[in-house]
C-alpha cells in the first residue's frame, strides 16, 4: 500500500438517494466471514439488490460508476471496514452524501476515498440529473470544495483534517502514527494508571 | 499520591480531562494522535489488520494491553472443532494463528473467560474509569459506562492501534443528556437509550461523545450503564459515558485486572476525581423526563423508529418531510400498519441476547418473567448468555431451568442472533423479539427477517404470550 494524493474524482455517478442506509445493507454480515477484503464487490447491497430488481447497483445504466450519491447518515450502524472496502472494490472511488455515520466516514479516509456532503437540495438536483443521463460525468474536486456536473456546480463540505489529509497523500495514518514513537512513550508515563496510580 | 489535575473537578467534564491526558499530539492533517489504554479484539474485524503488519514488517507495541476473544462467528451449540461452517473455522483458525504469532492473549472457545468482547472486558476488569479504549466494534461505546472514552473503530485503525497503541482522531463535542425522577416499575435501561434514541434521531449524536448523567443514572447499576451506553452508537456517538461513582468503584473491587490494596485505593481515588465536575462545561445538554419513559419497542428499520407498548404505530404524515420517505419503507418491510396497537404484533422468535442485554442482571429480569410460564406455541426462543462466566453464574442460581422448564432453549455465549454470523438466523420473514441493538433490514440472518428491539423482561414477555406484551401485565399476574 502506498499513500497517494486524491484531489479529485470524476466520472460518472450512481444515485442512491436513500437516507440511514446501515453498513448491515451495503455489505451483509454474513459476507464478513472471510480473512480478506477480497471478493466483497460483488455484494455491495447483495440483499437490496435481491428484493429489488430495480435498485440502482442493478441497472445496467450505472455501472461503472466512480461516485456514489447517497442521503443522510449513510454507513450508519457497524464499524465493519468492510463496507467501504466492499463499495470501493464494486468502483466507487468517491461519495456523495447530505451526512454519514462517524466511523463509516473515517473508514472511507483510511481507504482514500472522499466523502463528501452536499445541501439536501443540490443532492436532489444532482441524482435527478444523474438519472436523466447516467453518462453525465461528475467531478468531486478537494481543493475547489466543489461537486460539478453538466452546467452545475455546488458546494460541497468535507471536514478540513479529511480534506488536507486526502490532498497531501497523508490519509494512511499508521506511517505518521509510527513516526510518534518517542512521544508515544513520553505520553504513556503521565497516564496515571500505566504508573501505579501515583504510587511510589 | 494524587497525581490527578487539579483543574479535573470543576468546569471541566470528564471526556476533556481524559481526552488531554491521552492527547500525544496533533497530527499534520489535525487529528489528535490518541494513546489508547486497552484494545479488544475480535475475530471479524482482525484478520485484515494483522495481515497489513505483516505487510509492513510490524509487531504489536503493548500486547500486554491487548486481548483477543471470539464471540461473533461461534456456533451456540454444537462448538466441536473443526465449526460445520468451513469459513467459520477458517476464520477462528486465523484468530488463533494471529494471537500466537504477534503475542496477543486469545480467550478462546476452551477459555472459561471467553465470551462477547463487550461483556468479557468489564468481567475482567480491563474496563475502567478514565482509560481509553478500543476495539473494532461499534458497540465498544459499551465501556463508558466506567467513565472510559471506548470508541469502535475500523480494520485500519485496529492495525495502527496494534502497531502503535495509538489512533488518530478528530475531537467530538460533549453532549450531557441528563435523564431525571425514577423510572416506573417494568421500565428498564434498554427502555431509556430507546426513548432517548428516539427523541435525538438516529443520526443526533454524530460528532459527539455523551455525558449521560441525572438521577435515572445515579439509580443504575453498572450492567444498566453498559446497556445504554452500548446503544450510543445507534444514536449516532460513537462513545458515551457515565460518570465515575461509588457504584463504579465497587463493581471494579476485587475483578482480576484491578489493582488491589493500596493501589486500588489510590486507583479509585482518582476514578472518582475524573467525574464531570459540577461547573463543567458541555457543547450542548439535552433533558429527558425519566418518569414518563414507557417499555418501548421498536416498529421500523432502525432504532430510532419506536414507540411506547401502549402507543400504536404511528403514520409517515407524524413525521416531518425529510424522514417520511424512510418511515414508508420501515412499514413496507416490517409488513405493519400505521395506527395498529404494537401491543398484540404476534411474533415467530424470541432472541435474548447480545452485547446490549446478555448479562446476568438481564437474565434475571428476563427469567422472572419466563418462571412457572410457557413459551406460546410456534414461537422459537432462545437465551444466549453474553460470557462463559455470565453463563456459570446464571446455572449456578438455576435460570438455566427456568428458561428451559420455559420452553426457551439454553445457548452458549456468543453474539449469535444479534447478527447472525453463526447458524442462529431468522428464517424468511419471520418476526422476532429481540433484545439486541438492531432493527436493521436483514439483521438477523434473513434477508427479509424482522426485528422488534426491546428490553430482556418484555422479550420474554412476547415469547410467553406470542405477541407484543406489556411485561408490567404478566408482573401483576405473577404478584
Amino acid at each position: 500500500m502506498s499513500d497517494s494524493q486524491v484531489t479529485s474524482v470524476c466520472g460518472t455517478a450512481i444515485p442512491l438517494l436513500l437516507d440511514d442506509i446501515d453498513t448491515d445493507r451495503i455489505i451483509p454480515a454474513r459476507f464478513l466471514r472471510c480473512v480478506t477484503f477480497d471478493g466483497l464487490g460483488e455484494h455491495a447491497f447483495e440483499d437490496d439488490r435481491q428484493q429489488d430488481t430495480g435498485h440502482p447497483f442493478n441497472q445496467d445504466r450505472f455501472a461503472g460508476a466512480e461516485v456514489l450519491v447517497a442521503g443522510r447518515n449513510f454507513g450508519c450502524g457497524s464499524s465493519r471496514e468492510h463496507a467501504p472496502q466492499a463499495l470501493m472494490r464494486w468502483g466507487v472511488q468517491a461519495i456523495v452524501a447530505e451526512s454519514y455515520a462517524e466511523i463509516f466516514f473515517g473508514n472511507c479516509t483510511a481507504l482514500g476515498i472522499p466523502a463528501v456532503t452536499l445541501k439536501r437540495d443540490r443532492l436532489e438536483e444532482l441524482a435527478a440529473s444523474i438519472e436523466a443521463d447516467p453518462s453525465i460525468e461528475i467531478t468531486v474536486d478537494l481543493e475547489a470544495g466543489s461537486v460539478g456536473w453538466g452546467d452545475g456546480t455546488a458546494t460541497a463540505d468535507l471536514p478540513e483534517s479529511a480534506r488536507t489529509a486526502l490532498t497531501s497523500g497523508e490519509w494512511d495514518f499508521l506511517s505518521q502514527l509510527l513516526a510518534n514513537a518517542e512521544a508515544i512513550r513520553e505520553t504513556a508515563t503521565k497516564i496515571p494508571y500505566l504508573s501505579g496510580f501515583g504510587g511510589a | 499520591m494524587n497525581q490527578s489535575n487539579a483543574s479535573s473537578s470543576g468546569s471541566r467534564n470528564l471526556f476533556d480531562t481524559v481526552w488531554d491526558q491521552h492527547t500525544v499530539g496533533q497530527l499534520a492533517a489535525g487529528q489528535t494522535q490518541l494513546f489508547i489504554g486497552q484494545h479488544l479484539v475480535h475475530e471479524v474485524t482482525s484478520p485484515q489488520a494483522f495481515e497489513m503488519l505483516r505487510d509492513r514488517g510490524l509487531g504489536v507495541m503493548c500486547p500486554e494491553r491487548t486481548l483477543a476473544t471470539v464471540d461473533h462467528i461461534i456456533p451456540t451449540d454444537d462448538q466441536a472443532r473443526p465449526f460445520a461452517d468451513g469459513l467459520a473455522e477458517e476464520m477462528m483458525s486465523a484468530i488463533e494463528r494471529n494471537c500466537v504469532e504477534f503475542g496477543i492473549e486469545l480467550l478462546g472457545l476452551d477459555d472459561p473467560r471467553q465470551g462477547i468482547v463487550h461483556v468479557v472486558g468489564p468481567e475482567l476488569g480491563l474496563t475502567q474509569p478514565g482509560i481509553t479504549l478500543v476495539c473494532g466494534d461499534s458497540h465498544t461505546s459499551t465501556h463508558g459506562a466506567f467513565g472510559a472514552i471506548a470508541l469502535g473503530i475500523g480494520t485500519s485503525q485496529v492495525a495502527q492501534v496494534l502497531a502503535t497503541q495509538t489512533l488518530a482522531m478528530n475531537r467530538p463535542r460533549v453532549r450531557r443528556i441528563e435523564v431525571t425522577g425514577s423510572l416506573a416499575d417494568g421500565v428498564f435501561a434498554k427502555d431509556v437509550i430507546l426513548a432517548i434514541i428516539r427523541q435525538l434521531g438516529v443520526q443526533g449524536g454524530v460528532g459527539f461523545a455523551y455525558e449521560y448523567a441525572g438521577n435515572v443514572f445515579d439509580e443504575m447499576d453498572m450492567e444498566e450503564r453498559m446497556t445504554v451506553c452500548n446503544m450510543s452508537i445507534e444514536g449516532g456517538a460513537r462513545c458515551g459515558y457515565v460518570n465515575p461513582d461509588s457504584r463504579t468503584v465497587e463493581f471494579l473491587r476485587g475483578l482480576p485486572a484491578v489493582p488491589e490494596g493500596e493501589e486500588f485505593e489510590r486507583a479509585a481515588a482518582w476514578w472518582l476525581s475524573l467525574a464531570s465536575g459540577p461547573d463543567a462545561t458541555f457543547d450542548d445538554h439535552v433533558t429527558i423526563d425519566g418518569t414518563a419513559i414507557e417499555p418501548t419497542v421498536t416498529w421500523g428499520i432502525n432504532p430510532g423508529q419506536s414507540v411506547g407498548v401502549g402507543e400504536s404505530i404511528p403514520a409517515a404524515g407524524d413525521y416531518p418531510v425529510e424522514d417520511q420517505a424512510g418511515v414508508l419503507e420501515a412499514l413496507e418491510f416490517m409488513g405493519l400498519e400505521s395506527g395498529q396497537p404494537i401491543q398484540g404484533q404476534p411474533i415467530d422468535v424470541a432472541f435474548i441476547g447480545s452485547c446490549t442485554n446478555s448479562r446476568l442482571s438481564d437474565l434475571r429480569e428476563a427469567a422472572a418473567v419466563a418462571s412457572g410460564r410457557r413459551v406460546a406455541d410456534g414461537v422459537r426462543a432462545l437465551v444466549v448468555p453474553g460470557s462463559q462466566q455470565v453463563s456459570e453464574q446464571a446455572e449456578a442460581e438455576g435460570l438455566d431451568r427456568v428458561f428451559s422448564d420455559a420452553g426457551f432453549q439454553w445457548r452458549a455465549a456468543g453474539c449469535s442472533m444479534c447478527l447472525a454470523m453463526n447458524p442462529d438466523k431468522l428464517q424468511g420473514r419471520e418476526m422476532c423479539a429481540s433484545s439486541s441493538n438492531r432493527n436493521f433490514k436483514g439483521r438477523q440472518g434473513s434477508p427479509t427477517g424482522r426485528t422488534l428491539l426491546m428490553s430482556p423482561a418484555m422479550v420474554a414477555a412476547a415469547a410467553i404470550k406470542g405477541h407484543v406484551t406489556d411485561v408490567r401485565e404478566l408482573a401483576e399476574a405473577a404478584g
